[in-house]
């Protein structure tokens, strides 16, 4: 299924890219599932989303936990932890 | 609109003015003012970007002033908070609250900062003698926005 991805603030920068549009297996089927399998291109995917990292990731734009279902469409954000204000 | 993300400045007393016009039910009304300093963790800023989540970021905004006013008599609540580059002294974030008595006023405009600083995806990243930074979040931030957690139940 295809997904659109965004990387803001800090995670864009040490990614190198703004987000991408990604077709993922049906069976990463949540964002645990999908921040692992970013993690599995290694180098700097794999540090800068290493679990224990403070990470924050939105799914069509509400805040979302590691067992939030990823479907067909979605948009999915990751980024640091805010500091507005 | 009760949220508005804009580069410009804003005049909190034409906002509150605004805001209240018209309206004698209003007896209260509490703001804050965020504001950029020339200083963190030790470091001179020289200057200050702000960058935002376009989307869910009003959305974000919009739910919150909606708690607060579910949660407090209020009548008439206004966030407005810049993004793109501020130097210190500039204005960053407005919160205007309205209402009869200024106890609830009071309440719902902290609670409604107190929330965005930790739920609202705004970032800062400042510039220091020492380079180029993004601000982390505090901890105290999640303590403050924990205030107004309601009790968890402590039933088996």
């Amino acid at each position: 299924m295809k997904v659109k991805i965004l990387y803001l603030a800090s995670l864009r920068e040490q990614l190198g890219k703004p987000g991408e549009d990604l077709e993922i297996p049906p069976a990463t089927s949540t964002v645990a599932g999908l921040r692992t399998l970013l993690m599995a291109r290694g180098g700097a995917w794999q540090t800068v989303l290493a679990q224990g990292k403070a990470l924050r990731v939105a799914v069509n734009q509400e805040m979302a936990q590691p067992t939030t279902p990823v479907k067909p469409g979605d948009e999915i954000a990751f980024f640091p932890p805010v500091t507005g204000g | 609109m009760p949220v508005r993300i804009q580069t410009k400045d804003f005049d909190a007393g034409a906002e509150i003015a605004a805001l209240r016009r018209d309206n004698p039910k209003i007896g209260a009304v509490a703001s804050f003012i965020g504001v950029c300093r020339d200083a963190n963790d030790g470091d001179a800023v020289t200057k200050m970007t702000l960058e935002h989540y376009p989307g869910m970021t009003e959305k974000a905004l919009e739910k919150i002033v909606a708690e607060a006013k579910a949660r407090w008599d209020v009548m008439e609540a206004l966030v407005v908070h810049r993004v793109g580059e501020l130097k210190p002294t500039d204005q960053i974030v407005l919160v205007i609250v309205a209402g009869a008595h200024r106890g609830e006023a009071f309440a719902a405009c902290e609670f409604i900062m107190d929330y965005l600083k930790t739920r609202a995806p705004f970032w800062k990243k400042e510039e220091t003698a020492r380079g180029t930074r993004w601000v982390e979040a505090r901890t105290s931030d999640d303590e403050a926005a924990q205030r107004w957690e309601p009790p968890k139940s402590s039933a088996a």
